[in-house]
């Protein structure tokens, strides 16, 4: 059967069938083969054995690999699905596995490892790292691979014994749409029989058949152990071939372990693995055609390593071999698969099987999915022709730094003239790429047709931008590269050609889509100077129409997919038009009949009066316009922002050459600053008329775009005409302005202001003090008053009381500008974490949403003030958190021991009066910590006056700034904090050490897209919980309150701020762990984002979500530490779960399990209020003791 | 004694029927009902309107946030989004209530424009409802609708549901019509089964402490019974289909007064709400104990005695008998003028 599916499906599709047990934890790019194991088994679909498969999420790759090794020994069918990181944290278990020669595969979608930075995209780092292990490793180069190679590693598996990694290439094949034959069950019944997973099972642990597995092995006999294994190694490629053999024989795909293509007697040849190699053939074949003797090694089982096959399929001829590697191992002699070649060759030479030792050189290709194209392949040959080619390279790069990089011509095309290529530019969540993949599947499903599809994301969670690359054609297509010469560019919004070079891509007389809000005799001049120049340099077609409108009129708002996929199929040429629109009409059926007929007629019409509204657009032959698009950041940007930042904003990153970036990673900070996006249509406007000036808008922004400042009136003398103050509203300061400032080119419009300003005059307009207003018209007013407001000063935080929310809008945020979605629910604590401590303030931020908006590239929003401080960010891993920011307190600790230490040394030269109010200083005020700062400046000045090179004198130089006491926070999601990083939360909060916890709390893996996490709550729908959640959320708070020394508090800003303000101030004055447990709302619910804080509300009014605090200080003061912040529930919990669709869900698709699950989630929290209510009237002798003080 | 009677062509044990409430949300309530002796219940009505919204939504929703970001294609779980929310909600408990009790189910819909009915009654008839009530809550905010539009409305919507099912359908309209019984005949005539008298039009109140606007959800009352009960009089014998008595049952005579004027059945929900399930046995003793006190052995004795005449009717439009006609009406029920003009 064909079907058109990406590759991950393709391996899940295998595994799946062929197993009992997936264990399994979310990780970018394998998440989706988990997530497809997950909602087919929740919908009781069986395995080849007529039993469904259970799916268990783990608390971390750790876990999975333990439960899985678990399973295994007790004789299920078993597998995994991860990547990079979490095939790392599976290493330990995978040894024993292999060692108790235990029959499973892991399916690994492979992904960059974490190095100087993250990286979510594919490459050979992780798979590598697991070489040595013992598992046999198979390598797919296609999706239709990784579904046949998914089939022979499972075969494989249960034949040899020797567990196997299956992977290919994260992104490029797991998420490349594709065209493919799917493997029916007799075939898999076939090369998996029945008996051979009864031998599985009866190797399994039973007390019916006691043994010992698993022994403590001793100098004796560990090593002569070790060994015994070898005859099944040495038979598994045999094993592999012949299953490989019998696959073919079933569905007429042949595959060997090593494979040659090319010339037959070829001089230069490559050596590669995945998807590089499907790029490698069709290359190759191109230049045998033109008459050079070249050829491809395409190598698929890279373990057990068949040396004796590579050096078979190498023609005799072959004098030059490169073997590409898509992976780094700094330091080594050469990377992994180069030096397994290398000593094949020069094995199979000293054995004579190879008459002469041909010159093998190695390189590095494609590195976290790093383009790798047909002239790049060609480039690697052009050096192998040359008399000294480079021994060690990289290509595809420009290193100017090592000279690693090869030239290549990157114009090179070899596409087949009949395939249709065709990219279409888009926003996120626009539909841009599901009508893509819509349209993928209406030609993939026809026989005559193959078809692929490739989409690129951007880095940013709000307003990103999408490249669609698609491929047809009546042969098949080996392109896994993007689309370099396309025959017809679709460009979904104008504003995205002001941004980026869409028509980079465009092949000579390409047809041009542009969606445009103007008439069509007004397309033309709306287009800047330079895409005019290159539409009429290459000759486009140009075609307009204005899909939003036709949209719009047929009652589809804002949903222009329908509109665009009829235009590209009614220009481009694929399909005969009236059979493209009865192809597409039969699409929609098949999407929205659930919807109803209205919704399905609605679509069909936009669909008639797409073709009914398209235009041609006449081209001029010289440009008419002479406007440039906007510079990509101001001039006045540092330099490193306008030549590195900017490229990569603009989409040249890929220009950059290795000495443009940081040796270690290190970026400077506050650069989204630079971006100004403008990525909404409605921006918030202030109406000083009306604003009672509380500051709460500005508190609740997740996007630091609304800013507060006061000044003397006299200092707004020479502001704009249009610049916005009242009279500030306090009392004693007459002349004092107030003045708010809305960062329109930043805001996104997400409208959390509004729902949160409690002004609501009575104009009968619904209008508030903050409302949203058309964005081009604020900017054009705004802008000038924004370079004024910035030239006000930052009021001094020692004239603000920053105890009251109010007080809080006139700190300056070092947390601005976000790339987070819209009305984020996280950013706003983060944001007031900066306010309250930035200038003293270290992060440990764990992997995931909070890391990707906090320190994804090109731009990162964590900041400086004025005088250059601000917080010092990073990212350690997911899992490992907790512990990272505690070792950076250590650190701290040390230094500051170390500094007091030298200080008390030259007491008598500094000047003992300094030094004794240094060492003396209280530093829990904001006045106390002010004054300390001065006193070390002070320090700083007089250290300068004494004696240069005196080991006391630099050593205090080098760590007097831990004379101010560094707040140090440990932030991260309910991913790590509940689940992979909840062991080491545990053991820090244990630690009785000054650092401070903000778990931002959205009760799912938001990251990856929304996967049941420990916090999730009963009855909640997520990804691995899609029948609703039957496991209560766990209570973090009552576990840390356990231990008696730390600073709990609970917190919900949307409910109460100021008891936000004041757990974050008491948890940061805390000498001890402090743990805040932020309730962060979040898409990932189901709600409209404005109505995050009224969700969080209902939250804390059902008792979902109580607020509390606990305060050890207060026990050591005879006081009882838990206080009871929110009042009994006073809403059902009904009111609050069924605004959302997390909980909808369930109601919708199990309304008796529904049901069930809320009364019983109402128990929960009316059992939980009890017992809370009973905490918050018992004695302080009613808890534990803080051992660290005498009380 | 027979209390039975038919309705819709559907027989009932007994002319009692439980209209919508927040009773008949549920699975157990309608049990309850059903235990409690009930004659047939009638399911909430789903608002046509709010369905197409709950449903825009939820898949705006569920959609929100995809295809942006590589690392989250989708947020929830892929085989899950853009399923049809609340009308899954309800044809389960359409379908769940019709296995569990004896009586008749019949399900309700409320809509205001024709349109993207037909997949949904459809879907009805098939999760076993007994019939469906069609509930045209019709308000005009458009000062520039005309009445005949109004009208047509009425009936397109009626027929668009009755052409796509088998099962019984009744219009449940509201009064405010120039002329309720010439619509009522339309109705009859386009193919409705029944005609349930009348919607309560539930209009806004404000509050004028907080200056808001708040909608007005109280209970019916006996003397809210008058006009309903008027118009069924008139109609009896005039049309066809059946006729419910909707609106002011408060005790068993309420119900009396309604089968005597001519409905099929009487239809409760604020009498329930009020007193509570077991009201429905109070309200069939007391009409049961009528009955026997006043020698009626069934029902078809009772209904429609004090109907107006049919004969009076036939003359009555011929030569402006109308008024004859409503001034005996008046005798009857009270003054008819300001029933008619409230």
């Amino acid at each position: 059967m064909r079907v058109t599916i990406d590759g991950n499906e393709a391996a899940v599709s295998v595994a799946y069938r062929l197993s009992e047990l997936c264990a399994i934890y979310p990780i970018t790019p394998s998440s989706p083969m988990a997530e497809l194991a997950d909602e087919w088994s929740s919908r009781d679909r069986p395995n080849m054995w007529g039993t469904v498969p259970t799916v268990m999420e783990m608390q971390s790759e750790g876990g999975a690999a333990g439960a899985l090794h678990g399973a295994l020994q007790g004789g299920a069918l078993s597998t995994t699905f991860t990547a990079s990181q979490g095939l790392l944290l599976m290493v330990p278990n995978m040894y024993k596995i292999a060692g108790e020669l235990t029959s499973t595969v892991f399916h690994v979608a492979a992904r960059s490892l974490a190095a100087q930075g993250l990286s979510i995209f594919g490459d050979h780092s992780d798979v590598m790292a697991v070489r040595q292990t013992g598992f046999a490793m198979l390598a797919s180069s296609s999706v239709q691979e990784a579904h046949d190679l998914a089939l022979v590693a499972h075969a494989a598996t249960m034949r040899s014994r020797v567990p196997f990694v299956h992977f290919f290439d994260g992104f490029r094949t797991s998420h490349e749409l594709t065209t493919v034959e799917l493997l029916p069950d007799d075939v898999l019944r076939a090369l998996v029989p029945e008996e051979l997973v009864r031998q599985h099972r009866s190797r399994a642990l039973t007390p019916e058949r006691p043994f010992v597995r698993g022994t403590a092995q001793n100098p004796d006999v560990y090593f002569q152990a070790r060994e015994t294994v070898n005859p099944f190694y040495a038979e598994t490629p045999g094993i592999v071939q012949a299953v490989m053999d019998e696959l073919a024989e079933h569905c007429g795909r042949a595959y060997t372990l090593v494979e040659y293509a090319g010339h037959p007697e070829a001089e230069r040849v490559l050596v590669v693995m995945g998807s590089g190699a499907e790029t490698a053939r069709e290359t190759v074949e191109h230049l045998v055609a033109r008459g050079e003797r070249v050829g491809v090694v395409q190598v698929r089982l890279y373990r057990p390593f068949p040396a004796a096959e590579l050096a078979a399929a190498l023609p005799p001829t072959a004098t030059h071999v490169a073997v590409l590697d898509r992976t780094k191992e700094p330091g080594s002699a050469g990377e992994p698969l180069f030096l397994d070649v290398v000593a094949a060759l020069a094995e199979g030479h000293q054995r004579g099987d190879l008459a002469h030792l041909p010159a093998v050189v190695g390189g590095r290709y494609g590195l976290s999915s790093k383009e790798f194209t047909p002239g790049m392949v060609a480039g690697v040959l052009e050096e192998l022709a040359k008399p000294e080619p480079r021994r060690r390279f990289t290509v595809g790069i420009v290193d100017d730094v090592s000279g690693t990089s090869l030239d290549y011509d990157a114009d090179l095309d070899i596409e087949d003239a009949d395939t249709v290529r065709a990219v279409f530019f888009g926003l996120g969540s626009d539909g841009t790429v599901g009508a893509n993949k819509n349209t993928i599947k209406i030609l993939g499903a026809d026989p005559q047709m193959h078809a692929q599809g490739y989409f690129v994301y951007d880095s940013k969670k709000s307003g990103g931008q999408t490249v669609s690359h698609l491929r047809f054609g009546p042969h098949p297509i080996r392109a896994p590269y993007l689309v370099q010469r396309a025959g017809f560019v679709g460009c979904h919004h104008l504003g995205l050609l002001e941004k980026v070079d869409v028509l980079a891509r465009a092949a000579d007389g390409a047809t041009l889509l542009l969606n445009a809000p103007q008439p069509p005799a007004e397309v033309w001049d709306a287009l800047p100077g330079p895409v005019q120049q290159q539409i009429i340099d290459k000759g486009l077609r140009l075609y307009a129409i204005d899909a939003d409108r036709v949209a719009r009129d047929c009652g589809l708002p804002g949903r222009t997919n329908t509109v665009l996929q009829t235009c590209f199929f009614a220009i481009s040429g694929v399909l005969p038009r009236d059979r493209a629109v009865e192809q597409v009409k039969a699409a929609i059926h098949k999407t929205y009949w659930k919807r109803g007929s209205e919704v399905v007629r609605r679509n069909e019409e936009a669909v008639d009066a797409a073709v009914a509204a398209l235009h041609r657009v006449p081209v001029p032959a010289v440009p008419t316009s002479c406007r440039l698009p906007a510079p990509v950041v101001p001039a006045s940007a540092p330099l490193f922002v306008r030549e590195v930042t900017a490229a990569m904003m603009a989409g040249r990153g890929d220009d950059l050459p290795v000495s443009a970036l940081p040796v270690d990673g290190t970026f400077p900070s506050g650069t989204t600053a630079y971006e100004k996006r403008r990525i909404s249509d409605l921006v918030a406007e202030w109406d000083p008329d009306t604003c009672i000036q509380c500051g709460t808008c500005s508190f609740v922004c997740p996007h630091s775009v609304i800013r507060s400042k006061y000044c003397d009136e006299t200092e707004l003398a020479g502001a704009p005409e249009g610049f916005k103050s009242a009279p500030l509203d306090a009392v004693g300061l007459p002349s004092t302005r107030y003045s708010l400032q809305v960062y329109v080119e930043d805001c996104t419009g997400c409208g959390l202001c509004v729902e949160a300003c409690p002004v609501s005059p009575l104009t009968g307009t619904g209008r508030k003090a903050i409302n949203l207003a058309d964005a081009d018209e604020q900017v054009e007013r705004e802008r000038p008053n924004i370079a004024f407001f910035e030239t006000l000063p930052v009021n001094d935080r020692s004239r603000v009381d920053f105890g009251t929310v109010r007080g809080t809008q006139f700190l300056e945020p070092l947390f601005e500008f976000s790339l987070a979605c819209a009305g984020c629910g996280e950013t706003p604590y983060l944001k007031l974490l900066t306010q309250l401590f930035g200038e003293r303030l270290t992060v440990a931020n764990a992997t995931g949403c909070s890391s990707i908006y906090g320190g994804n590239l090109p731009t990162t929003p964590w900041t400086k003030n004025a005088a250059g401080r601000g917080p010092a960010w990073s990212n350690s891993l997911f899992e490992d958190n907790a512990e990272f920011g505690l070792g950076l307190r250590l650190a701290a600790d040390l230094h500051t021991r170390l500094a007091r230490e030298r200080l008390a040394e030259l007491r008598d030269e500094v000047g003992s009066e300094l030094v004794d109010a240094i060492l003396g200083a209280p530093q829990v005020r904001e006045s106390e910590l002010g004054a300390q700062r001065e006193r070390v400046a002070e320090l700083l000045r007089r250290l300068d006056a004494l004696e240069d090179g005196r080991p006391a004198v630099e050593d205090l130089r080098s760590v007097a700034d831990h004379l101010l006491r560094r707040s140090v926070w440990i932030v991260g999601g309910d991913g790590w904090a509940y689940d992979i990083g909840s062991g080491g939360l545990d053991h820090v909060l244990a630690s009785g050490r000054d650092v401070n916890v903000l778990v931002l709390d959205t009760e799912v893996y938001s990251n990856t897209g929304g996967q049941s996490s420990k916090a999730t709550p009963l009855g909640a729908v997520a990804k691995f919980a899609a029948a609703g959640k039957t496991a209560a959320k766990k209570d973090l708070a009552l576990q840390a309150i356990a231990y008696g020394n730390v600073y709990v508090a609970r917190v919900a800003m949307g409910a109460d701020a100021q008891q936000t303000l004041t757990a974050f101030r008491e948890a940061e004055a805390y000498d001890g762990p402090s743990l805040v447990i932020a309730y962060s709302h979040c898409i990932a619910h189901g709600i409209e984002m404005k109505d995050g804080l009224d969700q969080q509300h209902r939250a804390v009014a059902s008792g979902h979500w109580p607020l509390v605090r606990y305060d050890p200080v207060a026990r050591a003061h005879g006081r009882n530490p838990f206080q009871l912040d929110s009042p009994r529930p006073r809403i059902p919990l009904e009111d609050y779960v069924y605004r959302e669709l997390r909980y909808r869900m369930l109601r919708n698709t199990d309304p008796v399990e529904a049901e069930r699950l809320l009364a019983l989630a109402q128990e929960a929290v009316d059992q939980r209020w009890a017992t809370y209510e009973d905490m918050a009237t018992r004695s302080a002798s009613q808890f534990t003791a803080d051992a660290r003080r005498s009380s | 004694m027979d209390l039975s009677t038919t309705y819709l062509g559907l027989r009932l044990r007994n002319p009692l029927v439980a209209s919508a409430s927040p009773m008949t949300r549920s699975v157990n309530g309608i049990r309850k009902l059903a235990a409690a002796g009930i004659g047939a219940v009638v399911l909430p009505s789903l608002f046509e309107e709010q369905l197409r919204k709950e449903q825009d939504r939820d898949d705006a929703l569920a959609e929100g946030g995809s295809e942006a970001f590589s690392e989250a294609l989708t947020y929830f779980p892929t085989g899950y989004s853009g399923l049809p929310g609340r009308p899954q909600r309800y044809l389960d408990l359409v379908e769940r209530a019709a296995g569990v009790v004896d009586v008749p189910v019949i399900a309700s819909l409320n809509g205001s424009t024709a349109g993207g009915w037909e997949d949904f009654a459809r879907s009805l008839q098939e999760a076993g409802a007994a019939a469906i009530e069609v509930n045209v809550y019709f308000v005009p905010g458009d000062p520039h609708v005309t009445g005949r539009e109004v009208e047509e409305t009425h009936v397109a919507i009626l027929q668009r549901v009755r052409s796509v099912v088998s099962i019984p359908v009744a219009v449940k309209l509201s009064p405010h019509f120039s002329s309720p019984g010439q619509m009522a005949l339309r109705l009859d005539d386009a193919g409705a089964d029944g005609l349930v008298l009348f919607n309560r039009f539930q209009q806004p109140d404000i509050d004028v402490e907080t200056l808001a606007v708040h909608p007005a959800t109280g209970l019916s009352r006996p003397a809210d019974a008058q006009l309903p009960r008027t118009w069924i009089a008139i109609l009896r014998g005039h049309v066809v289909c059946s006729l419910a008595a909707t609106t002011g049952v408060d005790e068993w005579d309420d119900v009396v007064k309604y089968l005597l004027s001519g409905a099929d059945v009487v239809m409760t929900a604020s009498a329930l709400m009020r007193h509570g399930v077991d009201h429905v046995r109070v309200l069939l003793d007391g009409l049961q104990e009528w009955m026997a006190r006043k020698g009626f052995t069934s029902l078809d004795e009772v209904r429609g005695l004090l109907a107006v005449p049919r004969g009076v009717d036939a003359t009555a439009y011929e030569r402006a008998g109308y008024v004859s006609a409503l001034e005996r009406a008046r005798g009857t029920y009270g003054d008819l003028r300001v029933g008619v003009h409230q």
